[in-house]
């Protein structure tokens, strides 16, 4: 009876193990292959959906199909800017060093998310708002968003010492986290205050049930591939920070 | 208490010893908003209308010069790292810091601003509207900074670093601030406001010394 073990007890177990680098980078190794297959058929469903199936708006003419890159940005910005606050916080609180690790990988894809977000914002506003640029309150508080991830990005690379660049970073993700819908309200507030930009997204027709479609497969291509580079990130930070302990010394790309 | 007191005493003291500092990023903010009628030209209309934006931003900037020196030399000499063993809690002794910091930069800057507003040619209304505004927000400046300023302790480059880290959390700040000035000078209720920039005080009043304490802990570690 002794040594036969609990089976809950031996799935958190096996859910545990996989926080420790030595573990955990050969098995990011075995998924990223999965991640960008997926990235590859949703971005072809996607993009077949978005460009050929999708019907040509009405009032916007085809200009309208950068939304199809637009909004799945700007949710990832978002969502990843949330993700590695978590990542960043479990880090402070249980100090394990992965956490902070998915953190710090994650930071670059999110600011990229944020920027492809704005440039194609830019894109689709010159045609139908007529200005690369409206003080309108989403594309101002996308680029307060931007902000915060290059200071999160700037403190980290300025902090010699990793442990404390960790647990500095993580302290700013979380205020970060805070203050990210005072400065959206504050910024929504001031723009009506101040009578913005007389073309609102809210107020756009309904959008066919295609359209729709082709957004949400987008996303999830977006989504995939930020796992994807997410974890390829993660694998070259494991190595730059662990370059020290054995196992990554006996690894066979390391050896070469 | 006690504590409290001795902490905000012996950094107004210091600061009295070394007036230089303070001033510089006083008249700082003297000079900057003088500078933009001069780059703008004297149209007053137009001055008065910019009056809140420039006069806020200005007092976010110069709020910034004095922020650095909050907890650098105290960490420098080993200070920090007395008041972290001491048996007072820790986060009194960052909020005493907080406090003596807005006295010397945020304070005057209160008092200053009608002067500044009369350059720009501000109705009594809008100065005192103003002042209110600046009396409210400037705490907050001072608390939100105190995060930046304890994260990049001993950092290279550390004031370019800390701006870019804080500038973005006073944004809430800078609107409400001079969205109040500007409400009132066109005749709309200015409440809403005033709630919310004493919203975001108390709010960054019960919480951002506790937050600072832990960032400056974290890089005495």
């Amino acid at each position: 009876m002794s040594n036969v073990n609990n089976p809950s007890t031996n799935r958190a177990m096996s859910w545990f193990k996989f926080s420790s680098p030595s573990t955990f980078y050969p098995l990011a190794g075995k998924m990223i292959p999965w991640f960008w297959a997926l990235t590859i058929i949703f971005g072809v469903a996607g993009l077949w959906v978005s460009f050929f199936v999708a019907p040509v708006d009405a009032v916007q003419g085809q200009g309208y199909r950068i939304i199809f890159v637009h909004v799945p940005a700007s949710w990832m910005s978002m969502f990843i800017y949330l993700v590695m606050a978590a990542w960043a916080g479990l880090g402070l609180i249980f100090n394990t060093r992965l956490s902070a690790m998915m953190a710090q990988a994650l930071a670059p894809i999110g600011a990229w998310m944020a920027f492809l977000s704005l440039w194609t914002g830019a894109f689709w506003g010159k045609p139908m708002w007529g200005a690369w640029w409206v003080w309108d309150a989403r594309l101002t508080s996308e680029l307060i968003l931007l902000f915060l991830y290059l200071g999160f990005i700037a403190l980290q690379a300025s902090i010699d010492n990793v442990r404390r660049a960790d647990k500095a970073g993580a302290i700013l993700a979380l205020v970060g986290v805070v203050n990210v819908p005072i400065i959206y309200f504050s910024v929504k507030w001031w723009n009506t205050l101040h009578q913005g930009a007389s073309v609102s997204l809210t107020k756009a027709p309904a959008m066919a049930q295609t359209m729709l479609w082709g957004m949400l497969l987008m996303a999830l291509c977006f989504w995939m591939y930020s796992i994807a580079v997410g974890l390829m990130r993660v694998r070259a930070i494991i190595l730059e920070r662990e370059a020290h302990t054995d196992w990554v010394k006996q690894l066979n790309e390391v050896k070469r | 208490m006690n504590a409290f007191i001795t902490i905000v005493h012996r950094d107004l003291l210091l600061v009295m010893r070394r007036k230089s500092e303070v001033l510089t990023a006083l008249f700082f903010f003297v000079i900057v908003t003088s500078l933009f009628p001069l780059g703008i030209g004297a149209d007053t209309a137009l001055l008065r209308k910019i009056a809140p934006g420039v006069i806020w931003v200005a007092a976010l900037l110069s709020t910034l010069l004095g922020l650095q020196r909050m907890f650098a030399a105290d960490y420098a000499d080993g200070t920090l790292e007395q008041l972290v063993l001491s048996p007072n809690s820790f986060t009194v002794s960052v909020f005493g810091k907080v406090l003596a910091h807005w006295l010397v930069c945020g304070l005057p800057l209160v008092l200053l601003s009608p002067v500044i507003g009369l350059q720009f040619d501000l109705d009594a209304q809008s100065l005192k509207v103003l002042m209110v505004t600046l009396l409210l927000g400037t705490p907050v400046l001072s608390l939100v900074g105190s995060i930046g300023a304890a994260l990049t302790l001993g950092v290279r480059g550390g004031s370019v670093l800390m701006s870019l880290l804080i500038l973005p959390l006073y944004i809430p700040v800078l609107i409400f601030g001079a969205g109040a000035v500007y409400a009132s000078s066109v005749g709309l209720d200015i409440t809403g406001h005033f709630s919310l920039l004493g919203a975001l005080l108390i709010l960054a009043l019960a919480f951002i010394p506790w937050v600072s304490a832990i960032a400056v802990k974290i890089a005495i570690e």
